[in-house]
């Protein structure tokens, strides 16, 4: 089974090289027709025509040389605009990837379909293998997280660096230049015809990867957990609501025609929400347009502090929210690496709080321009305060640093120090809320494993220890200090209100 | 005040942190195995990787000076009772108004031939641990001597190492001297299903070394030799206490102490594993080698050192272990067999990884104890219960007040309350109707 075990990770790493390595091949030719194909905005073809004229028919063995030149055309004709003051005319546009993708021409483009199955489909296997071949090697259910100090993947070794080196590279070419993983959008530009009608962005290909690799590593859940019922339900959750309400419903509107909304994603997590082009495009589409928007507001004035109130903040964070089905599939390898000290729950709590306030003033800002047509507030341009929030919280925070740091700093890094959603329900459950992690009086051992594998970082044991139950703003419930407590002393649960801060003391010793 | 700990575990410092609490004596620990306090029960998870050294220490290090608890590595050597002075192996000499003494256990040794080999070691120190991933390297075949708790670990530590390993026990089932027979059995199956070979009714005869000194071989009582790299010794421990055998602190097995615990010297007291107790409670063991023990020991010493003496009382005994990947929470005093005046119930579930049992009076029918294996139980609830000597039917039937399991486990209430009556007609539990909820 060992064997088994290693085959699978090996088809897993030779898929995923051939992944990495499709970056590096394929030609380039930009022709009448894949212009055009890229380039919708008739207007915006007939700008750029004569600038790209010189790149026509040539064929290009380097990625980077046709975005340069590409980039060179489109700087040539907007510079023109600018210095002629024609600034309406200037194209913002971003068609870099799409022409890339259109302009592909030789090995990736020939062999779409094979390379779409063996960087998605056989991966996936070959992971999936690597999974389930530990339930024969492991054949008694139970927590078994041996080694998991001593693997460098795991335990901030060389293995580790470089993976997030990877992964915080990945999401820079994703959301800042998407033009050279054309190769990888062009794979799953079919999957987008079905499903979307449209070609695919690099977004699609990004909640494409995300979906895959939430199922795989569900899988690897459902192995380590398959002893506790609760942990089989959640990644059923998380993974469902992925599936569904992330990836196809989304999808499945846009085939339709209608605006695609992520019916689980709620502001302020999803800070565009408010941003004039959403609001337009669901103020123009009718009834359900109207009711989408509803539904969205009714998510976080009604949804957050009615469902934190009855089951605190899991019901979101570790049963639906994408970012946490992501931390709790993908990331639950990294859960140990979360710092426990007390210093990092004070930097926790100023710097989660505080993007949730840039958060709300970023909003308010955004609607008053919204309503009033007014473009600055107090002297301040609220396009400005929303690109600020867009790069330094979008972008860095909640991405690169939010999943690039998984094997350094845990897999809630994000969650923990930064998203404003968290700090909100956080709120709700440490004030008015009936959910607690129960201690079982004095059975505690002061073992470690519960704070060891909290992935937000808090010192479990240091209230358990005491027979104090577990009451924290960033618990996400995820049920993991319960499952790996030797002991039986952890429970999560929805109790009355009434002395959920209560501390146990035996008899003898009131 | 100058009050002086020897000794960093979980008695020696919930005795510094209660003092702390409610005064400001001087404090000083003194600790020849750590810098600072670490929780001993997570050892084995240090060996299986789940966790590193730093990982099991309960508190972060800047605790101790934030809270004036002063901390030195130090081994004592000698202590002058008259002059009040301990005197260290590096001969520093530090006196104390108060003395503490919590040094807890060393493995028990009873003079096997080729105990001292390389390679044969119990398990009950930090150095211990350091010692077992030395000597397991290269490792492919392992025996255990003794079948009691650290037994288990053990077998649990090598066995995730991939190391074969060969589990000696006296008894016909894993810790039959202290489970019932189906407890026992239970945990035995379990103890199988993992691949652990679990030879009963076996005892030691002697170590057999190699030319170099390691261990190669044991040979049983019956005759029989396993060859092996490694030998664990987990026939127990045993109170730390060698370097006061010539003093005139009073000792037995461990340092005697009274309810108070305080020595038959005036100003020293002594808790924790080393302790044993002149008049120990009926059926309570003379010498309580538990966190949970120390723990409690700690709190009500020190109150008696802050001036407000204080009883040490067990209460309900409760204790609670892991057997591998089966835990094990026990509530009440309970033996391999009942008291004659009690009866017992056992429900087992048909796949032989879930049980429970509930003892409980002949003559009233209260609740004496309870087991539960591969199921979590609320101790404020089984405390209560026994406390009040509740009836049993009634604790059958309202079982769900306890249940600790992880929700949406399944849970066998129903099944048990049929077997219980099924076993005991004179006891009929029936379970209360649920209250209706119309939405949550």
């Amino acid at each position: 089974m060992k064997i088994i075990q290693k085959i699978g990770l090996a088809i897993f790493l030779i898929c995923f090289a051939i992944f990495i390595s499709l970056l590096g091949l394929g030609k380039y030719q930009l022709t009448e027709v894949s212009f055009k194909a890229s380039v919708t905005d008739s207007t915006h073809q007939a700008l750029l025509a004569p600038n790209i004229q010189q790149m026509l028919g040539k064929t290009y063995d380097s990625k980077i040389d046709f975005i340069t030149d590409y980039n060179k055309s489109l700087d040539k004709t907007n510079q023109k605009f600018k210095d002629n003051q024609e600034w309406d005319k200037v194209i913002y546009t971003d068609y870099a990837l799409a022409i890339t993708k259109n302009s592909t021409i030789g090995f990736v483009k020939d062999n779409q379909m094979l390379l779409f199955y063996i960087c998605f489909v056989i991966s996936a296997l070959g992971g999936a293998i690597y999974m389930v071949a530990d339930l024969f090697i492991h054949p008694v259910a139970g927590i078994k997280n041996n080694d998991i100090f001593k693997r460098s993947i795991t335990s901030r070794g060389i293995i580790a660096i470089f993976f997030s080196v990877f992964l915080v590279v990945f999401y820079l070419f994703l959301y800042k230049a998407p033009a050279y993983i054309s190769n990888w959008v062009l794979l799953v530009d079919p999957l987008s015809f079905s499903l979307t009608g449209g070609e695919a962005s690099h977004w699609f290909l990004y909640g494409f990867l995300y979906s895959i690799i939430m199922l795989t590593m569900g899988i690897r859940m459902y192995v380590k957990y398959r002893h506790n019922t609760y942990q089989m339900v959640r990644t059923t959750s998380v993974i469902f609501f992925q599936l569904a309400f992330a990836f196809m419903i989304p999808n499945i509107l846009t085939k339709l025609q209608l605006p695609a909304m992520d019916f689980k994603n709620m502001w302020p997590l999803d800070y565009t929400f408010f941003f004039d082009y959403r609001l337009d495009s669901l103020l123009s589409a009718g009834m359900l347009g109207y009711w989408m928007l509803g539904w969205g507001i009714f998510l976080f004035v009604v949804g957050v502090p009615v469902m934190v109130y009855f089951f605190g903040k899991r019901w979101y964070c570790s049963w639906v929210c994408g970012c946490g089905g992501l931390a709790e599939t993908f990331g639950d390898p990294f859960r140990q690496l979360s710092d426990k000290s007390l210093k990092a729950w004070k930097y926790e709590r100023v710097i989660v709080h505080s993007v949730l306030v840039f958060a709300v003033i970023m909003t308010a800002a955004v609607l008053y321009t919204f309503f009033t047509g007014a473009s600055t507030i107090l002297g301040i341009n609220t396009y400005a305060i929303r690109e600020i929030y867009s790069f330094a919280i979008g972008f860095v925070f909640a991405g690169a640093i939010g999943t690039g740091f998984y094997p350094l700093m845990g897999n809630r890094v994000w969650c923990r120090f930064g998203c404003p959603l968290a700090a909100y329900l956080g709120l709700v459950q440490r004030f008015k809320s009936r959910f607690r992690i129960t201690t079982n009086g004095a059975q505690c051992i002061s073992c470690g494993n519960c704070s060891t594998y909290c992935e937000m970082g808090i010192d479990v044991r240091a209230y358990a220890q005491k027979g104090e139950n577990i009451i924290r703003a960033s618990c996400v419930g995820c049920g993991v200090c319960a499952a790996v407590c030797p002991r039986g002393v952890l429970k999560l649960e929805n109790l009355a209100e009434e002395g959920r801060f209560d501390i146990y003391t035996r008899p003898e010793e009131q | 005040m100058k009050v002086v700990i020897i000794g960093n575990g979980i008695a020696g410092i919930t005795t510094a942190r209660h003092i702390r609490k409610q005064s400001d004596h001087e404090i000083l620990v003194i600790s020849a195995e750590s810098e600072h306090f670490f929780s001993r029960t997570a050892l084995m998870y240090i060996y299986i990787g789940h966790m590193k050294y730093q990982h099991t220490k309960p508190y972060e290090d800047w605790f101790w000076e934030k809270n004036r608890i002063n901390l030195h590595k130090a081994y004592i050597n000698t202590i002058d009772f008259d002059t009040n002075t301990l005197k260290t192996a590096n001969r520093e000499e530090i006196s104390y108004d108060k003395l503490v003494i919590a040094t807890g256990s060393v493995t028990k040794k009873i003079g096997w031939p080729g105990e001292n080999l390389k390679g044969v070691q119990g398990l009950y120190s930090k150095q211990d641990v350091e010692l077992m991933e030395t000597n397991t390297q290269n490792v492919k075949h392992a025996v255990i001597v003794g079948g009691g708790l650290i037994g288990i670990e053990m077998a649990e530590m090598l066995h995730s190492r991939g190391i074969e390993v060969t589990f000696l026990i006296r008894e016909n089932n894993y810790w039959n001297s202290v489970l019932p027979i189906e407890e026992a059995m239970l945990v035995s199956r379990h103890i199988a299903e993992h691949g652990i070979n679990l030879i009963p009714n076996t005892e030691l005869e002697e170590i057999i070394g190699d030319n170099d000194g390691r261990v190669k071989a044991v040979k049983t009582k019956t005759g029989k030799t396993i060859d092996c790299e490694f030998v664990a010794l987990t026939t127990g421990v045993t109170p730390n206490i060698d370097f006061l055998k010539e003093s005139a602190l009073e000792t037995d097995r461990g340092i005697l102490v009274n309810d108070f615990l305080e020595t038959n010297i005036p100003n020293v007291y002594a808790l924790g594993d080393c302790a044993q107790f002149k008049n120990p409670k009926e059926n309570h063991p003379p010498v309580e080698q538990l966190w949970y023990t120390g723990k409690m020991q700690g709190k009500a010493l020190a109150k008696t050192i802050c001036g407000q003496k204080t009883k040490y009382e067990r209460g309900i005994w409760f204790n609670s272990a892991k057997f591998l990947d089966i835990e094990y929470q026990t509530y009440g005093l309970m033996f391999n067999k009942p008291f004659a005046t009690e009866d017992t119930f056992y429900w087992e579930h048909p796949k032989g990884k879930i049980g429970m049992r509930a003892n409980f009076s002949k003559t009233d029918g209260s609740l004496s104890g309870f087991n539960f294996f591969g199921m979590r139980f609320k101790q404020t609830v089984a405390d209560t219960w026994i406390r009040n000597g509740n009836h049993i039917s009634n604790c059958i039937a309202q079982l769900n007040e306890g249940f600790f399991d992880a929700e949406f486990n399944k849970n066998h209430h129903k099944k048990i309350v049929e077997s219980f009556n099924t076993a005991h007609p004179k006891h009929q539990a029936t379970i209360a109707k649920k209250k209706k909820f119309l939405i949550f």
